[in-house]
Parts: C-alpha cells; structure tokens; sequence
C-alpha cells in the first residue's frame, strides 16, 4: 500500500524528467541504465558560464511552465512536498541566523536567491516569511508564470525575477545570505560546475540549501564512492557523473566548493495523510543544509 | 515593500461610521484607515489603494460569530503565528456587539452543550475557561446509562479513566460570552460586522488572469464577500462557522450527506430538591431521556421522542409535563434495573471483559423533578455531514460542516475539535509561509477531522438506529449491549482521547 502510493508521486515527479509520453515504470526509473538512457544527450559545457545549463531538460520545463500553479497538475509533487521542505528551512536557517523560530517573518532582513525557481513555488512562501527573495530561472516562460503569480499577493510582489544562471549571477558578483537550489540539481549538465556556482553566491557563512531526488540504488552509489575516493581504485572524477546525485555525492561536491554539509534530511510519504514529513531516512528525497566556509 | 505583518496596530480597526460595524475595543481611537485590514501598502501600489479604498480586506473572514466561529477567532488571536491575521467577523447577533448580560440567579437556559475535558483544554489554552468559571457551569463525575427494560444499566466514574471530570455542562450563552470576553482581552486586528453574508465571489483561474492592472488582479484573487447592509470586504479565507444552514457552504457549492429520523428532542430546564452531579440517561422505546447536571438544583433535560408526542409535550402544564418526565426518568415503562441480578459485570464481561465501567457501583435512581424552570423547546433530529470542509479560500466548520442529534452532547465538540485543528493548520501554514486560503494547505484541515468526525457520526447514528426501535422481547439483547457498553464505549474512548490528546506545537519543527 504505502509502496503504490508512494511510486504514483514518484512517478509524477519522474515525468518532468522524461520526455512527455513516454511512460517509464518506477522500476526502470531506479535500475542504473535509465540514467544513461535519460542523459544520454547532455550537451558538453560549452562556456563557463552557461556550465549548468542542459537544453534538453529546459525544454521540457519550458513546455509545461503553465501548469506550475496548478496543484493538481505535474508539479503537485512539489506542491505536495512545499511545507515540509520550508520546514527544513524555517527551522535550520532559523537557527543559523538566530532567528526567532516563533516570528512570523524570521528571515526579514536576509537575502535568499532561489535558483532554478521556476514558477515561484519557493519564493512566494519565503518572501512571505520575511527573506528578500530573487528567483532566478533559465527558462524565460517561467520567469514570466512566476511574475504574474507574485504579483497576486502585495507580499510575494516584492520578489524579484530574473530569467539568468547562477553562473551569470556570480559574474555578477552578487551575493546572498542564503542561497537555495530545490530539485534543480537532477536538471543541470555539470552538478559540480553548479555546486561552485552556488557556493560564490553564498556569502561567507552564509547558507546554501539543496534538495534532490536520490534515485540511484544505494549499493550502487556507494561502490563509486568507494572506488574513487576510498579505495582509489579509479582516478577521481573518472566517473560519468550521474544527474541524479546520492546524499553521499553531493556532500562530496559541496565539500570540493567550500560548503559544509550540517544537516539532512530525508522526505517520507505518509499514504493514509497523503502529506509528507521529515525523516533520517534520505533513500529517496532528500534536503540538505550546508554552511559556505568562511575564507 | 509592503508587507502585511510589519503594521502591528494596538487596537481593532474601526470603520464603523460608513460600514456600520464595531469593533469590540470600544474604547479604541476610531480611526479611518486606508488599509483597513493592515496591508500597508507601498508608494507604487498607492493609485490602486485609492481605487479599492472603500473595499476591506482581511487575512480571514469568519462568517458566523457563534459558539464556534467565536472559539476560532480567540484561539487565533492566542497563537503567537496567528495572532498578527486581521480577523473579519460577520454575524447580525447583537450579543457580538453588547454581550449577552447573563445573571447569575436567573434559572439556566435549556440551551446546554456537554464539554468535554478536550474542549475545556482548548478553552483554557484560548484565555476563555476562567470566564467560564465565572459563570454557572456543573462539572459530572459519574454518568448512568439504563434501559427501561430493567435489564442492564451501565455506570462511567471518571475515577475510571484516570480523570478528575467526565465533561461539564454549560449553558450555550455561557459559552458564547466567555469566548467574547477573552476576544476582548486580546490584542489582535479584528472587525465586527454586523450583519449577514449574503453572497460571495470566489476566484477563478480566469478571474485573476482576465483582470488588467496588478493591485486589482491582487484582489481577482481573493473571496470577496457581498454582505446584507451593501458592504463588500476581501478575504484570503472564508470560514464557515454560520450553523446547519450554513450560507457560505451554499455559496461554495459544498454538497451535504443527511437524513432526518422522524424523532424531535424536547429541551428544557429543571429543578430536583438537591444538586446532581450525575450525567443520566435512560432509553425509552421511543428513545433516550436525559437528564444533565447545569448546577445548583438545576438539571437540563434531552427528551427524544416522535415529533407528534414532542409537540403534545411542548404545551403540556407545567404539573402534567414533571410528572411526565418523572414517568419517564423513573417510575414509568418497566422495573429499575436490579443491580444484584442483572447487575453490569455478568454481560460486560461476557461481551467485553476489559470494558472499564463501574461494574461494582449498584444501580441509582435519578433525582426526582420537581419543577419546570424554562420554556419547553423542541427540534427535529437529523444529521447531516458536508462532503467536503475545504476548497480554494473557502473552510467550514461547526454545524456548517456537520450537524449531529444532540443525543450524546457531542455536536459543539466536534466543532471545537475543527478549530483546534483549523488554527493549527494555519499556523503551520504561516510558519511555511503558505498563502492561507491555499486549498492544500485547508485540505489538512480536512483529512484531520473528517476522519474523527466521521467516526462520531457513525457512532451516534448507530446509537440512534439501535434505540428508535422498540424490539419488544428482543430488548433483552439491547440490555446486554448496554452492560457491555459496546455503544458507550467509542463515546467514552473518544471522551479520554480528546481529554489527552494535547494539542500540537503550531509548527512543526
Ligand atoms: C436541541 C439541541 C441540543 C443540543 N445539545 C447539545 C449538547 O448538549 N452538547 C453539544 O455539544 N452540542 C449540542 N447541540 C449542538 C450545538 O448546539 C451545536 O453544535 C453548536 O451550536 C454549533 O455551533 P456553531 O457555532 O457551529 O453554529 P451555531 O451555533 O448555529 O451558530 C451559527 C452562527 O452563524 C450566524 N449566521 C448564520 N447565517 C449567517 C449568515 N448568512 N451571515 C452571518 N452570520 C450567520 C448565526 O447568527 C449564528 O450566530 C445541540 C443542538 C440542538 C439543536
Ligand atoms: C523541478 S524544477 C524545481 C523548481 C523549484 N526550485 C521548486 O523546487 O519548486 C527545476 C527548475 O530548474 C530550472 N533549471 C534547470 N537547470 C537550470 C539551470 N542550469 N539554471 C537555472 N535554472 C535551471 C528549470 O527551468 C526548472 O524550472
């Protein structure tokens, strides 16, 4: 029972990463092929600075931008997830910045960048919790979804969209106090590349907040992890990295970009509420917390 | 930039001169706001505050100031998350506006509810128990439960589940004032329309997108409520709290589940030479009596029967009508039970051997009325659930969500259980940063009390069906049901879990 209903919102998440129509089983989904079968054509990074962009997969974003406020439509998983991963944030950057868990607008006074917002799922509920919020997509169409609904709310106006990169964003030289990527990792060409991005964004001990799904099979990621970093079998880096990331990759990653991983969590799925909450257990969703060392 | 919290103001908002409302802070500066709900809205949206100037808007939109609309507003404003939302309360109820005066040596009114220990939690978290204290109120600690057969009874002592009090019966105006008291003493941003809602505009995907310009499309997103004096005022959410006949749940277009049982209940006041502490009730063929303790020598009496007897009974004299009820509490239908024969352990343990009545208490008889001290009230029994408590800016709860027989005193318990439930929800909604008329968000609302109110519903209807019918011979069945509280027991399992299901941290953390 909870299995079944726990595929059926896996499933919907797994459409935005295949191509619309072609129905994939959960099962293919977590054998190690359908990565290669999914990624097959990632571009290589043409230029630094349009290092994360994988053209294939903003298409298909770009294809279903104006279903992102429809809570029943492809993106209800993160509709669905939305509270209980701002939980994760409410209560680890609460404590990080010393802010008071109890105010209704903990994060006033912060600057969040949300990359890869999308339509603004997000940005809206941390713009309400006080944080000065720019969302950046690299889908323009989605900029534009997550303008028009900001501007419903005289709270969420405030928000500040732009269609451009984190890497342009660093060229940029902005910086943030907290700089978060939910479930955009999985989608970008070079997650390495990405997490570097991410952390010249942060200021420093500023904050960085990733989500991702780990889809890959534990042993699976563990024999890599092993072979290249432990037991230095292969050279480091030898492995065709995989979209999907484990926990354990990208601790790694974020640790190479100057970003202390301090807590995670993992997303559970309670079929008989139909809500999601968090636990230990980061086999499947998972959110991670990462403080930018200081330099 | 704008931002809805950042204006803290001391008092309620008053707009009373125009829109004919009050607030409850009469001693408040009265100010004309151009942002009556507290939005402050930034230089650039100026022009467009001036174009919906006239309009309010508030966070939430209660509709429906009763005993449990009235509940919801304190536990919001006690609520360290919730107690920044502007608070619109709808309702023509003068007692909003002056308070009901309650006199103390008036007889009680035969409008009673049944508390239970969960509700009185909620009352004391909410600031409103210690008006309750003020007022009359009767604590029971022991409940008696007998057939007219004479063939079993059943006897709860709260002894029993570890607890001081099994309920508390209260006159529902009580009730109403002491929420309104405590409302008075909190500071938050709440208005008093008084008046009624007569119609409502819900968003839709092509309102908000068809509108043009920014601030407009802002309000295309809200619930606009149209009320009977010409006011309109904006909202993020709507809450039903306006009863059985629940407007808003019309407007919404919420579909209701009900029936009606060709039964009436006749209410009232009465007095017995010395005080009860004792909640009784004694099934009749044509069902249920009760008699429920409202303090001093006074007892509130439940009465059920068919609508043609219910009505032969409303304008009986006073002497015929306390015979009657003595008739049917005691002396009338069939034998007391007797405790040495039939006492309740031979079948409670038979049908249910860890059952926790008092099987070693014999059998008492109820007090002896007296005399009639109200007006004979009399309704029509249904029950009727609404399919659905929650849809895009839209909630309901109370009566406008369910209505039970009063038969076992658990309709404003539910309703109780919904606002607790309701302002947690939206407190862990406003700790996320959700938008608070988000449908998923209400619809947390929805799986944690339907599912208890549901249970409840079945529970008293199945309570209903086995007692409308008198099974002659069979009634020896019916006893034995008793003696195992087998129909009692959900009841009084559900009793303890609201008294020890403490509520939960606004957030989750
Ligand atoms: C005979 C009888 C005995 C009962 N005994 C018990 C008992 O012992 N224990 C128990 O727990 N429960 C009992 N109940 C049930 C209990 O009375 C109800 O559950 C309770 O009153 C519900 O409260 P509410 O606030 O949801 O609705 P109501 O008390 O019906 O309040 C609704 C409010 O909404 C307002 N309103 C209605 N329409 C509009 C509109 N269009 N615009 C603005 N305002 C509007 C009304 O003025 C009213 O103030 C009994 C009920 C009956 C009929
Ligand atoms: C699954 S959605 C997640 C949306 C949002 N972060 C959320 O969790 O609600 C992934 C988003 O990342 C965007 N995206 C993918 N690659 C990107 C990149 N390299 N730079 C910026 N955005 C990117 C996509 O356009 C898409 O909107």
């Amino acid at each position: 029972m909870s299995g079944r209903m726990f595929t059926r919102s896996l499933c919907q998440l797994q459409k935005l990463c295949t191509s619309s129509g072609v129905k994939r089983g959960v099962v293919g989904a977590l054998r190690p092929g359908f990565h290669d079968r999914c990624y097959a054509s990632i571009p290589q990074p043409a230029a630094a600075s349009v290092s994360s962009l994988n053209q294939a997969e903003l298409a298909k974003f770009a294809a279903i931008a104006d279903s992102w406020w429809d809570a029943e439509g492809p993106f209800k998983p993160l509709h669905v997830m939305n509270p209980t991963r701002l939980a994760f944030i409410r209560s680890t950057l609460c404590r990080h910045f010393g802010k008071d868990p109890f105010s209704v607008r903990p994060f006033e006074g912060l600057k969040f960048v949300d990359v890869g917002c999308g339509g603004g799922i997000l940005s809206e509920p941390l713009a309400r919790m006080g944080a000065s919020v720019t969302g950046v997509d690299a889908v323009d169409k989605n900029i534009k979804i997550a303008r028009l609904h900001a501007d419903l709310d005289p709270v969420t106006s405030s928000i500040e969209y732009r269609c451009t990169t984190a890497e342009n964003l660093v060229e940029e030289q902005k910086k943030f106090d907290a700089v978060l990527a939910l479930e955009v990792i999985e989608h970008v060409a070079d997650p390495a590349e990405f997490c570097k991005s991410l952390s010249a964004l942060t200021v420093s001990n500023g904050a960085t907040v990733i989500s991702t799904i780990n889809r890959s099979m534990r042993a699976y990621a563990t024999a890599i992890i092993a072979a290249e970093y432990i037991l230095h079998w292969l050279p480091k880096g030898t492995h065709q990295w995989s979209s999907f990331l484990t926990p354990e990759e990208l601790v790694l990653t974020l640790q190479r970009a100057s970003i202390s991983v301090e807590e995670m969590a993992g997303f559970a799925y309670n079929p008989m509420t139909g809500q999601w909450s968090l636990t230990d257990d980061i086999g499947v969703n998972f959110i991670a917390f990462g403080i930018k060392n200081s330099e | 930039m704008s931002r809805l919290i950042a204006t803290r103001r001391i008092a309620s908002n008053i707009f009373a001169p125009r829109l004919a409302t009050r607030s409850f802070c009469n001693d408040a500066p009265v100010t004309l706001n151009n942002a009556p709900s507290g939005i402050h809205i930034d230089k650039e949206h100026e022009d467009e505050e001036r174009f919906s100037n006239d309009v309010p808007q508030h966070d939430i939109a209660i509709v429906g100031g009763g005993m449990v609309g009235m509940a919801l507003a304190c536990s919001l404003a006690s609520m360290p998350l919730t107690k920044h939302l502007s608070i619109a309360i709808i309702d023509s109820n003068p007692a909003l506006l002056n308070g009901p005066s309650i006199k103390k040596d008036d007889p009680p009114d035969p409008r009673v509810s049944t508390v239970t220990p969960a509700t009185i939690s909620l009352f004391k978290d909410i600031g409103a128990w210690e008006y309750v204290e003020q007022h009359r109120h009767a604590y029971f600690d022991r409940m008696q439960v007998w057939d007219y057969t004479g063939f079993g009874y059943t006897r709860y002592n709260a002894r029993d589940a570890d607890k001081d009090v099994l309920g508390c019966v209260v006159e529902n105006k009580v009730l109403h004032k002491s929420l309104l008291s405590s409302l008075q003493d909190k500071d938050i941003k709440k208005t008093i329309y008084s008046t009624r809602l007569s119609s409502m505009s819900l968003p839709t995907r092509s309102s908000v997108s068809e509108t043009g310009a920014s601030a407009s499309k802002s309000l295309a997103n809200l619930a606009k409520l149209e009320l009977s004096d010409g006011t309109n005022l904006y909202a993020k959410l709507v809450v039903g709290s306006d009863g059985s006949k629940s407007r808003v749940r019309e407007l919404a277009g919420i579909k209701t589940t009900g029936w009606n049982y060709s039964q009436s209940a006749v209410i009232c006041t009465v007095e017995h030479p010395a005080e009860n502490f004792c909640a009784w009730q004694r099934f009749l063929p044509a069902g249920p009596i009760a008699l429920l303790p409202i303090g001093d020598n006074y007892s509130n009496i439940v009465w059920t029967m068919s609508p043609k007897d219910a009505s032969n009974h409303k304008i009986m004299n006073e002497a015929d009508f306390v015979k009657a009820v003595n008739h049917a509490l005691d002396s009338g239908y069939g034998p007391r039970p007797d405790s040495r024969v039939f006492g309740g352990d031979v079948f409670s343990s038979f049908f249910r051997p860890n059952v926790t009545s008092s099987v070693n208490e014999g059998f008492e008889p109820p007090p002896k009325v007296v005399k009639l001290a109200s007006d004979k009230m009399a309704f029509p029994l249904s029950l009727m659930h609404a399919n659905q408590y929650a849809s895009k800016r839209v909630v309901l709860i109370g009566d406008a969500a369910h209505t039970v027989h009063p038969l076992a005193g658990q309709g404003v318990n539910m309703g109780y259980g919904d606002v607790s439930s309701l302002s947690d929800v939206i407190a862990d909604g406003v700790a996320v940063g959700s938008d608070i008329g988000e449908v998923t968000l209400l619809k947390k609302y929805e799986t944690d009390r339907k599912t208890a109110n549901i249970a409840m519903m079945a529970v008293l209807d199945g309570f209903q069906k086995a007692y409308s019918v008198d099974f002659g011979p069979l009634n020896i069945l019916r006893a034995a049901a008793f003696n195992g509280a087998n129909v009692f027991a959900p009841l009084k399992r559900n009793i303890i879990s609201y008294a020890s299901g403490e509520r939960r941290l606004p957030f989750m953390s």
